[in-house]
């Protein structure tokens, strides 16, 4: 993993104390709230619905085990005994004291962290595949080009006060699992004809009020080319990007309004006099931060492991939370486990601090100490010899944490909603929890198959519900809850907005309108055919019927 | 005409509180209540006035069912009443 260097140390260190004085002149009055504000926020720390919130960076995704274990002495010592990991992959914290949070900061520098870029109109903490440096698929490993932008990005002059927040994610794969086309800007590490390694940049998607699909603004960047490009795109958003009206800023509109062909141009054009510049990134510096991912001392395997097959067929729970949980890894006799954060009736994302602890064990024990955040909010182990997968089994089952969901009905992407966030208009937690037990029956999710279904519970679209196979969106009708269905989005290499099937629904009526969609599925589906498949080949209007009525 | 209450959120720790006539707590049935839009106005007006408890006020309408005042909003009964999920439930056994 990537270890901070002097300067990176010095930057948190320094940020902290500044805090600590802010806080402490905020609670001796000498700060007003319109002066400090802006001084929290820019340390992670928000005011919510019932408490503050801290939210915490866990760039791209990474963790060590002790950074997770100190995430839990965190949850155990300063807040209630819990934490939320978010689908940006950081985790917040919904009950710290305002006075202690330079004390929870100056945890988190001892294990390198800390909670700058998660808020503010900054390039935001960078996301990235939650399997990288493991999954089969992978062309490069998305850490090390996530590192490099974090360190580019991190307190970049510039770039501190965008029109709008920035978010940038990062594949390594063809297959993508950090929903890049939804991001304002997304990178998909390939390789050119004459093989060399690059990048495909897309820019202009994002959800919220006005969702939006990245448009292809480049098919080619080379290595050294990645900072000045970026730089570039960043300059003519920071140049051109709507500052008078905050729904029109993001580089979605931008890019939208312009039109990407005229985007691309200008990028094109800013590009061509700064490329040669001090961004053009030395092949030292790309070797070293390379080397600091470099693979941990694996074993070396001739193929699947037989002992692990075995253990398949013996045990029925094993073999579905295989099926459901674990994923292909680059090297033979290795796995990828998926550790899934939404027991049946739970709060999707939400972990205990035991649960914390434990995972930051198994990952000692069976993952070379790491872990890994996904945007789904639930966590994977990266690096599981096949063989040990079934103690893994075992040990997660003893703690809750071996519901065998992964890309299934009840893996369900809820934000926090009306609970807690200041911004809600309905709640999304409560819906998700009675959603996951309408659909609680794991043969019945097994059956049913890979689907997403996702909840926000306003229209800023935490929950990514635009981009959920069926997606639910909380909305105020006269100070009452009520839930608008999308149906067909998906955030995947084909990314596509869901679109609304027809008037919203109270909460139980929600619960029954799913159940009427996945019936609908199962009797319309075709052999093999996923949710999206089906939906795609028959378009909604059997789903409108079944919700509706023929009219 | 419609009830109204001034809320906020403490200082401190981030606590849901109502404007009393003596100061604030945590209690919606202490809140001093105002009718109207200059009663309420000048409610607020106090409340700024302590920028060093509470942060953000503003005015909720609330009506009175019985002894009790209720807010009118769901978004306020909730801040009332706190989070309508079991989080502190363990997830672990
Ligand atoms: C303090 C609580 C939160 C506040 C105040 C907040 C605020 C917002 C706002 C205002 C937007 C709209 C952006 C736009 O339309 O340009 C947004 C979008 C978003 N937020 Fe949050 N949010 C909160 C919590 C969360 C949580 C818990 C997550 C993750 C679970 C999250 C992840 C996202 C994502 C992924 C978007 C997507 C829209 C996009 O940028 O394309 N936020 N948030
Ligand atoms: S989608 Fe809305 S309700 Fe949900 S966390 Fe974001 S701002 Fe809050």
């Amino acid at each position: 993993m990537y270890a901070y260097d002097a300067i990176d140390r010095e930057l948190v260190e320094t940020r902290v104390a500044e805090f600590r004085e802010q806080v402490a002149r905020r609670v001796s009055g000498e700060l007003t709230e319109e002066q400090f504000r802006p001084l929290r926020l820019m340390n992670g720390l928000y005011l919510q619905l019932h408490a503050y919130m801290l939210r915490v960076a866990v760039p791209y995704g990474v963790l060590s085990s002790a950074q997770m274990r100190k995430l839990a002495h965190i949850a155990r010592r300063y807040d209630r005994g819990y934490g939320h990991f978010t689908t940006r992959q950081n985790i917040q914290y919904n009950w710290p004291k305002l006075e202690e949070t330079p004390d929870i900061l100056a945890e988190l520098a001892e294990v390198e962290m800390h909670a700058i870029q998660t808020s503010g109109n900054c390039i935001r903490n960078t996301t990235a595949d939650q399997f990288a440096g493991a999954a089969a698929d992978e062309v490069d490993d998305p850490r090390i080009w996530s590192e490099i932008i974090r360190q580019w990005s991190t307190f970049h002059p510039e770039f501190s006060f965008l029109p709008r927040k920035f978010k940038i994610a990062v594949t390594g794969a063809q297959k993508d699992r950090a929903a890049i086309k939804v991001h304002d800007i997304g990178i998909v590490i390939v390789r050119n004809d004459a093989g060399e390694l690059g990048f495909q940049m897309w820019a202009g998607g994002g959800q919220g009020r006005t969702p939006m699909i990245a448009k292809l603004i480049r098919g080619f960047v080379a290595e050294r080319d990645l900072l000045s490009y970026l730089e570039a795109m960043l300059r003519v958003y920071n140049r051109h990007g709507r500052r008078d009206n905050k729904y029109k800023a993001r580089i979605k509109i931008l890019v939208h309004e312009l039109g990407a062909d005229e985007y691309a141009r200008q990028v094109e054009a800013e590009w061509a006099r700064i490329r040669e510049g001090v961004l053009s990134l030395p092949q030292a510096e790309i070797d070293r931060i390379r080397a600091a991912f470099d693979e941990p001392p694996f074993e070396r395997f001739e193929g699947d492991s037989r002992a692990f097959h075995g253990k398949r067929f013996e045990d029925r729970g094993f073999q579905r939370w295989v099926r459901s949980n674990v994923k292909p890894h680059k090297k033979p006799g290795y796995a990828i486990a998926n550790i899934s954060l939404k027991p049946v009736g739970g709060i999707p994302g939400d972990a205990t601090a035991d649960q914390m602890d434990a995972v930051a064990d198994f990952a000692d024990r069976w993952s070379f100490g790491e872990v890994r955040v996904a945007h789904e909010q639930n966590l994977v182990l990266p690096h599981v010899r096949q063989d040990d997968l079934y103690g893994l089994w075992l040990a997660l089952g003893a703690v809750d944490l071996d519901t065998p969901n992964i890309g299934l009905l009840g893996d369900i992407i809820a934000c926090p909603g009306l609970d807690y966030c200041s911004l809600a208009n309905a709640r999304s937690i409560p819906l998700s929890q009675a959603l996951s037990e309408r659909f609680g029956d794991l043969d019945r999710l097994h059956d049913i198959g890979e689907i997403s279904l996702n909840i926000s519970g306003c229209i800023n679209a935490c929950g990514h519900h635009h981009v959920g196979n069926i997606g639910i969106l909380g909305v105020d009708k006269k100070g009452e809850e009520f839930y608008q269905i999308t149906l067909g989005g998906r955030a995947d290499e084909d990314a596509a907005v869901g679109r609304i099937v027809g008037r919203a629904f109270d909460a139980h009526e929600t619960v029954d309108a799913v159940e009427t969609i996945v019936e609908t599925y199962v009797a319309q589906r075709r052999d093999g055919e996923r949710f999206i498949d089906t939906l795609e080949r028959t378009g909604p209007a059997p789903f409108k019927e079944a919700l509706y009525g023929a009219d | 005409m419609s009830l109204n209450v001034i809320t906020a959120n403490r200082l401190n720790d981030g606590v849901v509180i109502f404007l009393t006539g003596n100061g604030w707590s945590t209690d919606l049935q202490q809140a001093e209540t105002a009718e109207g839009k200059e009663a309420t106005a000048a409610l607020l007006t106090r409340a700024e006035a302590e920028p060093g408890v509470a942060v953000g006020p503003y005015e909720i309408a609330v009506e009175r069912i019985g002894e009790e005042l209720r807010p009118l909003r769901y978004r306020e009964r909730l801040r009332v009443s706190g989070p309508s999920v079991d989080y502190l439930k363990p997830q672990a056994a």
